[in-house]
Order: C-alpha cells, then structure tokens, then sequence
C-alpha cells in the first residue's frame, strides 16, 4: 500500500518500482518493465478472470482495475495495490481505453501518471514498452515513421526501408502505445495524432499505403496540467482523449510516509545521516504544502489562497532533503524550522508579487495563531522579511 | 370489512394478501387477473422508480381509495393538490397551532410516489387518506420529550426522513434497512443499491429500461411488453415486502417505539378504509411498514398502543418546497442528493442518459464550455461502459458525473460542480395555490405583534426604540428580522441622536402587499426567527461580494440570529480568504468593526466576529502595502479612502480588544514583530510613509495618520534640529523628505493633500505646527514656475477643503513669514521658534508688541471661560474642570493636535481664536507687542487649567496675580 504511494510522490514514479512489488527475474536489469516485475500477478490474474475480454486484451477491464487497485483473488494471490487512489479514477480510466477513445493523464507533477499510465499498458495489453517520450524537440517521425536510409536509398521506399514508430507498431498489432509528456511535443507533431486517434488510420503517402489500426489499439498520453500553456492541446486533439485527472495524496499522514521514505532514500545517496528527530519538521512541512495547496487549513476552518507554485509531494520532499542537509553540514544535525523555512519560502513564493502575499498572509493569519510553531514563524518571519 | 378480516389476511405474501370475505368486490373486473386488495405499495420516499412503479399498480389494481402515509390532519387539504397552481415541489405542514415553531414537513415531488398516488386518485375522483400517526400526537411528543421528529421511524428511507422538524434526528440509534439490504448485496452505498436495484429495474423484466420508458412511449412494444402482464405491476412491490419481512425480523426489536404506534394507527385507518370501501384499497408507505401492515393484530391491541398519546391543537397546510431543500445538505432536507436528477428520470420518456448529458451539454455551451454533439456521444458511451464495468444494470448519476468529468470537462471540477448545483440539484421552485391555508409564519408574526403591542397599521408612523428596555429590544429584533425576510415593515430612519448605539428610530408602515410578502417568507421557517435565521444563512451562502456578507453580520446582529451569525462568519472568512482585493477587504471592514460594538453594546457575544474582524484586519495589513505600490491618482484617491476607513476601525477594533481585556496573543509579542493590532497597524503605515514606490498621497495620509495617533515619536525629530517639539518632529522629517527638491512637484503637492487634506481639521494642523508650515511655504516659494500651474489645481482643493478661519490663520502665518525653519523671519520675528521663544518672542504670525487695552478687553470673558477668575467665575469655578477641559480642547483646538501636545495646542487655540474675534486684521501687525502680552497671559491661564485638569494646583496664584 504505502509502497505504491512512494510512486504517488517519486518525481519520475521511476525509481522505486523495482521496490514496490515482487521482483521476477529482474536479474542484471537494474529496472524491470511492469509486465515482468508483476508477471506472476498478471498471470494469477489472467486465469482468475473469467470475465469479457475486449479484444486483444490480455485481462477483462475488471481484472486491469484490480491489477491496478490491489486485491485478493478467489486462489488467494494477492494483488499488491499499484495505485492507492480514488476508484472511480481508475475505472474511468480502463473504462476509456475499452472503448476507441483516448485516454489523457493529467497531474501536477509527481502524481504517479506515468506509473499508472505504464502499468494499464502492461496489463491491458501485456507490453508497457510501445512508447513516445515527450520533449521539445520530438519530431514528427517518432510518431509516425521514419526511414531506414541506406535501406531507402538502397532499394527506393518501400515497407521494409520504412521505420515504424511506437505507435505504428501499436496500431498494426493492436497494442496499446504510450506518449508521455504529451504538452511538450510540438503542437504540430501532436496533431499528427488527429488522424490516428479519429480516422484510426496512418497514411503513408510515399508508398501510397496506409496503417490501419486493429482492434485493441489505443493510447495512453501523460500532461502534465501545470505546463498546460507549453503547448495547450488543440480543441480538435483534446476532444480525442476522455481526461483523467490524478489527484494529489488523499490524507496527510500518507503523503508524511512518502516524503519520509523518499527522503531516507535521497538521503541515503547523499550521505546524509537519517533523522529521526525530524519527523516533526516533515510534518510541518506537509502541512504547510497540503494547506496551501488546497486552499484551506488543516482543520478545514479556514480558507487560504493557494499560490502559483504546484507544492506537489515531490516538491516537499527537497524541501526536507535540502533542510537535511543544512542541518548536518551547518547546524547540529537536528532538522529545525530555521532548515526548512527558506526552502518552503522558495517553494511557495514563485510569483514575487501575489506569492509573496499569500504567503505573508498565511503566515500571519495561521502560522502566527498556532500552538507550537512560534519557532516556525520567527523563522519564516526571518527569511520573509 | 371487520377486524376480523383482517386478521385472516395472510401475513407472508403482503402483496397478495387476501382476505377470505371479499371475493365479490373483484367479480365485476375487466378479464385482467388482479390481486386482491388491499394492495400494499411499500416505496423509498421520493424514489422515481417508486413513482412510476405505483402509478403503474394503482392502474392496474384500480383501487376505490387510496390511503398515503401521511398526517390525518391534511385529510382537508387534499383537494388543493389538484389545483391548478399547484406546483411541486411542495410540503405538507403540520404545526401546533400555538407554537408554529413546532412543525413538521412532509415535503412532496414530482417524482415522489406519494404525489404521484395522490394526483391519480385526485383525477380520477377516488377518496385520498392520510393515515399516518396524526401530527398531533407526533407534535405534541416532540413538545413533551424533546427533540423529536414526524419521521422519527422513517427508517425505510434508508437515509433520514424528509419530514424535518426542526430538531436533530436520532440517527444513529436507528437501523437502516435498505443499508443492511445493500451491504448484504454487496454495496457500500445504499443509495446505489437501490437504484440499480429498484430505480433502474425493468418492471419485472429483465435488466431493459423498462421502467424509465414505459410511462411515456404510448405505442411500443416496450409497454406492453412490460406491464402487459398484469401481475408485473405489483411483482416488484411482492418482492420489496418480502426483503423486509426478512429485515424487521432480524431488526424488529432494535425498532423505535414510535414506530409501534405509528402502524398501529395505520393499521386502524387501513381497518377504517375498507370498512368503507372494501378492499379495493391501495397503501402506499415506506417500504419499511409493509410487513407491519400485512401483520395480523386485534383492534384492541392498536388502541391500547395508541392510548393516552398527548395531544396538541395541530393546523395543516400546503407550502411552496425547492429541490435544494430537498438535497440532503440543507437544513429542512428531504436526504435526497439529486432532486434534480430524479426529476429527470421521472419526466423523462426515454433514454434518460442520453436526455441527461444533452442536457448538461446545453448547460455547458449555456456558460461558453466548447461542447459539441459528438463530446455528448462520447459521453454517453463512456457512461454506459462504465456501468457494464462496474456491473450495474444501467448507468446512473454516478457514471454520469465520471463521464463528463472525463469527456467533457477536460478533468477540471469547476463544470462539475455547476452541474451539480444547477442539475443535480437543481432550481426548481414549487407552488401553492392562495387558497392555502395561512402559513405558521403568518401566524408567528401575528402572535408577536400582538405580544409586543405593535399593531399593523396603513398610516406610517414613527417609533423610538430605546433598546436598553426589554420590549422595545424585542420590537427591534422583530423589525430587523422581518427586514431580512424581505418583509420592509419597518425602515429604519435617522434618529435625532445619531449617534447613541442604544436608540433606534423606525419608520412602520403596513402595506397589504406585505402579506404576500410573508406567505412568500413562509418558505424560510415557521417562526420569524426560524426563518429569518435560515433566510440569513442561505443569503450568506449566496453573496457574491464581500461587503454583502459584511452587510449581512451586521443585520444578523441587529436582528439577533445567533444561529445564523456562525454561518455568516463562516462565509466571511472564506470570502475574505480568497479575496484578492485590498479594496474590497478594506471596505468590508468598518461594517465588520461597527458590528463587534454592536454585539458590546447589545450583549451578543461577539467574540466570533471579532476574531473574523481581526483576521480581516490582517489581511488588510499584510495586502496594503504590495497594493497601494504604482497606483495613478485615481487610484491613489481610492485607496485613500480605504486607508482612512481601516485606521478608523483598527481604532475602534482596538479599543475593544482593550476592552475585552488582555491580548491574547501577548504571549507573541517582541519588538520586531508587534502582537498588538494597533501596533501592527502602525508598523503598516510606517512602511506605506516611507517607500518610494507609494503615491505621495497615500504617503503623506500615512504620515498623518501617523502623527495623529502620535506614532512619530522624538527618535526621528532629534536629529532635526533641536526646536522640534514633540509629534511634528518625525513629521517634519517626512515631509522634508517629501517635500526635499528631488522631488516631483506634483508628487509632492499630493503628498501636501494626503497630509494634511481631507478632513476639516486638515489645516489645524499646519496652523499648529509652524515648522510644518515653513516646509511647506520653503516648498513652495521652490516650485518652478512651469510646475506651479500643475501643482496649483491640487494645492488649491487641499486649501480649499480648511474651514474659513484656518485659511485666514494660515494666510496670516504665511504673511508674517516663517520662523521655525530656519530661514531668516519676514519682518520683525526675534526668536528662534514659538514656544523657545516664551513670553518676549512673538509667536508666528503676530506682531512683536501687545496692545494692552484691547487684551484687557478680552481677560474678564477668558477668565470666565477657563473657571480661573475668583471674580468673574467663581461658580464655573466649582463645577469643575469637566466643562473647561471641554472649552480648552475640543472647541479651540484640533483634536490630533491636542492629542499630540496637549499643552501648547491648548495655549495656542483659545489665543488665536481670540484674535480671529476680536477684530480684524489690518492691525495686527502694528499691535503685535501688546498681543504678545495677551499671548503669554493665556498661555499662563491655559497652562494652569490644563495643570488643574491634571489635579495639580501648585500655581493658582500665578492665574489669580494677573
């Protein structure tokens, strides 16, 4: 449970997975795919299920769900959560790619949706591999295909010069693709996407031929909606997609246990001493960042304005790596508020002007008032002035 | 029909229950195979399917009565139900006649199968009973025994009954049937149990739409190939009976006694029917009585459980109901969530999800969401995809909401909650003919009326309520209550003492259109303060502007809701929260601040208000400064006016906090970062006096206010030369800086208007403060001329605003030349500055000589008035120093001022209205020697009076010499 919400707050959702369930034959790999890492769940699964499958997929929607949600099959297996969140999340999620349409992740940051989006694949269509990363520079061949040039110049275009992408492969084999970081990619490029997702087909004009999509395929795209005016969705791509918002961790005492067991992680790598007496000053910290970030005091009696920055888990978690390591190196090694109050004032204050408002505002009307944070205020007050 | 009928009915199969005397009743029936009678329609309240359900068994049984649970006492007022303005949502009302406090709701939709039973009956003419326990017993225990309700055993809603009196309902101690049931299915929420269950059932067929269909289509095979089968009618209600047969077995004894005794006396009415009308008689009540009903129980044993019940003098009538009173979350709830969308499905033809998400589409475009006709396609398939995964019969609200999150709104929540509250729940209001018996509302402000001797009258007249005295306190709270109810009785007027907290003036005038008006109101509450309380609260939740919910404490104050003024603060926190805008904030404080001394002086605890006054203060304090950074002129003018009403009530809010006694945040206190409002007020204008980036208007009115409150102490006079006096010394730096030649003339000309424009008292000020005034005159002898066209129109508006004597004075002073700043003195002047100067050196403004004759002309009246003189005044004398100290101070002299240094603005105040009055000025100058004499003489006069107010009397016979 608490393993998979590691995932929920780790930045890439990467590091951690061959922590967080049963290792099969990981061997050298120093990360295992899905498919293999849960192999053995998959296949409990698969013989569990004697529900409808869509075609060409390798679980019913119901089995992909409880592969994703955690359960315990009639045999016994238990099925590790891959998820801990809100159900409904997840079956809107298998729901959409059992239909034709599209499905779009959406999250601040650190919100598990690459995790989420490789483990539907794996499940879905036993092969999380199919996938585009998102960047800036993406061209438009690794969406639709490229060429093999020697072979081109060669032999002239024909099929075997053509080099498919991902999503090609996807498309003819009825497989289910990947594009995370979706708002990164060129709005050009990311319109390639249309026709694949509406006509399900990709034309190749050079060789007068076209790819058709069997039944099976589909996409599963990751955004993250922070960066929403990167390269905004055009209307007509967005309306492909049925949107999935992944919500940040539910309850407070989750996200410490994320921010904690990722900073023992971090710190382990840096050298830096565990600190058991900073459990406090974590929790702050959280409390800080949950508060802000929804708006509204911990007791839920008074509402805030949050501000600009996203405060996500990942965030918190260098905040407390950072006052770590202000503690060990300058101080006495014990996490204090002092250690952790220029790094939430650098989180919370992006926008110099209105930020720095809210921030001032929080500070005085529920900082100042709480029982036990004196020593918090005056260091806030410290830095702020 | 006799009892013992009844007591051969079989008690298992409830809905076949027969009974072996009345077969001929059914012999004439059409060839149709019906079930015998009485037909026993266990429903969930407001369920559609329910609805649809018991108008499809009521057209198959026919019956030739129909009894609903329900009050007796509304037996009367059935046949309003058909009328032409009736329009549902409505409620039945059940109030003690005395006391329309005590009331309960029996609140009826469209969709609810007990309207539903009641306007089939009503068509076709066949007699309606109510045969619920009657509202006076139910009322009458809940008076005796404490909160209690009319739905005390609705457990068959699954979730709280809908009839709300206005009491907390005993939950918890209650078993929920239809929970058990769904758990049992497997379900963690019963509510959906039910629909898929029983809402989304095909009527006994399997799981098509049938039920959502049938009623509309008319032709189609649909129909009859649904309820063809007459049987299937009632098959669903067989079934609904038999699972509670099963749950009150196992529950029966955990049952409310109230219960008990409420079937019993269904139980005896059902008797009383069929007696009448055979037993083509059709029930329709809470699923839960089903079994109850069917039992076989003897006469006598009904009555002895329904003996001795006390008994209160109940009246009935219709009442206009909303679909948000109906949802679960408001106080008079129906613990339905989606009256909305249960609406849907009962009106709905067909395809209720397709209808559903076309409509919610419409809404979208409606608030300029791009929606397409393909976004709804998508929609729906998702939404019937996802009930397949989750295994349910049909998609409902749930899969609806989750698909239009996901399809339509592109994951963000912001549509989903504004089809929530205008779908879901929806706008609908109901209607009741005027027929209507006359709501409680009505009846509560009569009874006040008479109570308080305020007669309704036509012809306006005046009232003077002196709110220290019990009834005429009542009368105001009465009136302030009715105000918030939208019923304008009484307008308040301006009283001819203003300014008394305690005093208020009304101005009543009854127009009869105000008892539409209250009928309207009937809606809020039964009683003036019930519904006065739920109307504030809903209007706190509705307010879209700051200052509105400000406006709103303060009426609640006055009209003393108690139970209201939470939920407003609540909403005025929040608001003042999320506000972005200092403005706004600043606005909504005096209102905020003039209603904690309301609560004082009134007695409300007020402690809640404060704390939100407070926290809004702040919010003020730490947005004002980013805020008033680069503004224009007009903007500067704005928020200048936002300054002045925040130092008003930081003043005010401050003075209570003294006199609430101790600061609670003491134990926060440190130089660096004050605790204390006032000062952290301080601390604000400090900071808005010194940066650059604020407009010099806003700066010099933050110097100003900063002097007044004689905040601008000698640390920063010291360095200026050691003439400074005490208060105008940190001033002085300010405005040498403002005014220093790197300046913009302009910026300074503000920075002149901010300091001492505005109020009347503005230019006392410089008049007082002749070093202020050098800077001043320094300044502008400096302007360019190019410039000083510009500055002109500014200086000539700040001047402008001083009252006529000021401008002489300060024209005087201007002529005579400066003195206190270092500039070599026009004229005559000797001394270094005023008060240094002492006796011999003339003040500024005046001649060096003193004309002896005329002084002494003056003497005998200043004696008088300042109570020095044994021979003019001797009386005045022993009266006191109340009377003088007024005279001194707050006639001659500026109360800032005088504040700051109260002895030289003393001195100086009578001495210079004296001149004002005693001649003109054409003179002044040649007598200047002999008005020194008189300017020292007052100054000695003055001093000892201020030294007597001080209850020093060491120097009397200084005064007496002269």
């Amino acid at each position: 449970m608490s393993d998979a919400r590691v995932e929920n707050g780790a930045e890439s959702g990467r590091g951690t997975a061959a922590e967080a369930g049963p290792v099969a034959g990981s061997g050298a790999v120093l990360r295992p795919h899905a498919e293999d890492a849960f192999a053995n769940e998959l296949s409990a699964l698969a013989a569990a299920d004697d529900r409808p499958r869509p075609e060409r997929w390798r679980l019913s929607p119901w089995a992909v769900a409880t592969y994703l949600l955690g359960g315990t099959l009639p045999d016994g297996t238990v099925i590790t959560p891959k998820y801990v969140g809100p159900r409904r999340i997840v079956e809107v999620a298998v729901t959409t790619l059992a239909t034709d349409r599209a499905l779009l992740l959406l999250g601040v940051p650190g919100t598990a949706k690459t995790w989420v989006s490789e483990h539907l694949a794996a499940a879905v269509s036993g092969d999380s591999t199919l996938l585009v990363q998102g960047t800036a520079g993406t061209p438009e061949e690794a969406i639709r295909y490229g060429w093999n040039y020697a072979q081109l110049l060669a032999h002239g275009p024909s099929r075997d010069a053509l080099v498919p992408s991902p999503i090609m492969r996807a498309m003819a084999e009825g497989m289910t693709a990947r594009v995370e970081e979706l708002t990164r990619i060129p709005a050009d490029v990311q319109d390639t996407l249309i026709t694949v997702l509406s006509e399900k087909t990709l034309p190749i004009p050079e060789l007068g031929q076209e790819v058709q999509a069997v039944r099976g395929f589909n996409l599963i795209a990751t955004a993250n909606d922070r960066d929403r005016g990167v390269n905004e969705l055009s209307s007509a791509l967005r309306r492909r997609f049925n949107t999935v918002v992944l919500p940040l961790p539910a309850t407070p005492d989750d996200e410490v246990d994320i921010v904690t067991r990722r900073v023992e992680q971090i710190g382990r790598s840096l050298d830096l001493p565990a600190a058991p007496d900073g459990m406090a000053e974590i929790r702050r910290v959280v409390t800080v960042f949950r508060e802000l970030r929804d708006g509204l005091t911990a007791d839920g009696r008074t509402k805030l304005k949050s501000p600009s920055g996203t405060l996500s888990t990942a965030e918190a978690i260098s905040v407390v790596t950072n006052g770590l390591a202000l503690a060990t190196h300058f101080g006495d090694g014990v996490l204090r508020p002092a250690d952790v109050a220029a790094g939430i004032l650098g989180a919370v204050v992006r926008d110099p002007a209105a930020d720095r408002v809210i921030w001032q505002e929080y500070l005085e009307s529920v900082v100042r008032e709480r029982d036990g944070w004196k020593d918090f205020y005056r260091a806030c007050r410290e830095v702020s002035v | 029909m006799t009892e013992s009928a009844t007591g051969e009915r079989r008690t298992d199969a409830t809905g076949e229950s027969r009974t072996d005397a009345t077969g001929e009743s059914r012999a004439d029936v059409t060839g149709e195979r019906r079930a015998d009678g009485p037909w026993l329609l266990g429903v969930r309240h407001h369920g559609p399917g329910s609805a649809r359900a018991v108008a499809e068994a009521l057209a198959q049984c026919e019956p030739k009565a129909v009894l609903i649970e329900g009050p007796p006492e509304a037996d009367a007022l059935v046949a309003l139900a058909a009328d032409e303005q009736m329009r549902p949502p409505v409620a039945l009302l059940a109030h003690v006649a005395e006391d329309p406090g005590r009331a309960a709701f029996w609140p009826m939709a469209e969709f609810s199968p007990e309207w539903v039973a009641l306007r089939w009956a009503l068509r076709r003419g066949i007699p309606v009973r109510f045969i619920d326990l009657p509202a006076a017993h139910s009322l009458a225990v809940e008076g005796a025994a404490g909160p209690a309700s009319g739905e005390e055993g609705e457990r068959d809603r699954g979730r709280d009954g809908d009839r709300a009196a206005a009491s907390d309902r005993e939950v918890d101690a209650r078993v929920d049937p239809i929970g058990v049931l769904a758990d049992a299915a497997g379900y963690d929420d019963a509510e959906r149990w039910w629909e898929d269950v029983v809402e989304h059932r095909g009527t006994g067929r399997d799981m098509g739409r049938g039920t959502e269909r049938d009623e509309g289509r008319g032709t189609g095979s649909g129909t009859g190939g649904t309820s063809g089968d007459s049987g299937d009618a009632l098959a669903p209600f067989e079934a609904l009976a038999d699972a509670m047969g099963a749950l009150r077995e196992e529950y029966e004894e955990d049952a409310h006694s109230r219960d008990a005794v409420r079937e019993a006396h269904m139980r005896l009415r059902l008797r009383e029917a069929r007696r009448e009308f055979g037993d083509d008689v059709a029930v329709v009540c809470g699923a839960w009585h089903v079994p109850a009903l069917a039992r076989r129980t003897t006469v006598t044993a009904d009555r002895a459980l329904l003996k001795g019940l006390p008994k209160a003098k109940v009246s009935a009538t219709w009442v206009p109901w909303t679909h948000r009173r109906l949802s679960r979350s408001s106080g008079y709830g129906a613990g339905i969530a989606s009256p909305g969308w249960y609406g849907h499905l009962f009106a709905s033809p067909d395809r209720p999800m397709e209808r559903w998400l076309t409509k919610v589409a419409g809404l979208l475009r409606e608030e300029d969401y791009a929606v397409s006709t393909a976004h709804v396609i998508e929609a729906v398939r998702l939404a019937e995809s996802l009930a397949a995964m989750r295994g349910r019969p049909l998609a409902g609200l749930t899969e609806a909401e989750d698909a239009v999150r996901a399809v339509m709104s592109g994951g963000s929540d912001v549509p989903a909650s504004l089809i929530h509250d205008r779908l879901v729940v929806g706008d609908v209001l109901g209607e009741v003919p005027q027929a209507a018996p006359a709501v409680p509302l009505q009846r509560d402000i009569a009874r006040l009326q008479r109570s308080l001797r305020l007669k309704p009258e036509a012809k306006e007249r005046e009232l003077e309520l002196d709110l220290r005295k019990e009834t005429d306190a009542a009368r105001s709270r009465l009136l302030h209550r009715l105000r918030l109810l939208d019923i304008p009785w009484g307008a308040p007027a301006h009283s001819r003492a203003s300014t008394g907290t305690f005093r208020e003036t009304w101005r009543l005038r009854w127009e009869p259109e105000l008892s539409v008006r209250v009928a309207e109101a009937g809606i809020w509450g039964t009683t003036v303060l019930a519904a006065a309380t739920a109307r504030a609260a809903s209007d706190a939740a509705e307010a879209g502007a700051l200052a509105e919910v400000t406006a709103l404490a303060e009426r609640c104050l006055l009209a003393e809701l108690p139970d209201a003024l939470p939920v407003v603060m609540r909403a005025l926190a929040d608001r003042a929260a999320l506000d972005a805008d200092v403005g706004h904030l600043a606005q909504a404080l005096p209102a905020l601040v003039r209603s904690v001394r309301y609560g004082d002086v009134r007695g409300t605890d007020a402690a809640a208000l404060r704390e939100v006054a407070v926290g809004l203060a702040e919010r003020v304090f730490v947005g004002l400064p980013p805020a008033c950074a680069s503004l224009d002129a007009e903007g500067a003018a704005e928020m200048r006016t936002h300054l002045d009403a925040t130092q008003q009530a930081v003043a005010l809010l401050s003075h209570t906090e003294r006199v609430a006694g101790g600061n609670p945040e003491a134990a926060a206190a440190s130089p660096e970062y004050p605790s204390g409002l006032r000062e952290r007020w301080i601390a604000v204008l400090r900071v808005l006096a010194e940066r650059e980036a604020v407009p010099g208007l806003i700066r010099g009115r933050s110097a100003r206010m900063l002097v007044d409150d004689g905040a601008l102490g000698e640390t920063e006079g010291a360095g200026n030369g050691g003439q400074a006096q005490e208060g105008g010394g940190g001033a002085g730096r300010l405005m040498g800086l403002a005014l220093s030649p790197g300046v913009p003339p302009a910026d300074a000309a503000a920075w002149i208007e901010g300091f001492v424009g505005g109020g009347a008292g503005g230019g006392m000020l410089l008049v007082h403060d002749e070093r202020l005034l050098g800077l001043v005159d320094d300044w502008l002898t400096r302007v360019p001329g190019e410039a000083f066209t510009d500055v002109l129109p500014l200086l000539r508006r700040t001047f402008s605003q001083f009252e006529p004597g000021v401008r002489r004075t300060l024209g005087e002073l201007t002529r005579r030349g400066p003195v206190g700043a270092g500039k070599p003195g026009g004229g005559t002047a000797a001394g270094p500055g005023p008060v240094a100067g002492g006796e011999e050196a003339a003040a500024l403004g005046f001649g060096p000589g003193l004309d002896r004759d005329r002084a002494a002309a003056v003497l005998p009246t200043l004696h008088a008035l300042l109570g020095r003189s044994e021979k003019y005044a001797l009386s005045w004398h022993a009266t006191g120093g109340a009377h003088l100290d007024h005279g001194a101070t707050l006639t001659h002299s500026d109360h800032g001022a005088a504040h700051a240094r109260p002895d030289h603005g003393a001195a100086a105040g009578p001495h210079r209205h004296t001149n004002g009055e005693a001649d003109g000025h054409a003179d002044v100058n040649g007598e200047a020697g002999r008005r020194a004499d008189v300017n020292g003489e007052v100054r000695r006069l003055t001093s000892t009076a201020s030294a007597q107010r001080r209850g020093k009397r060491d120097d009397s016979g200084h005064g007496g010499g002269r």
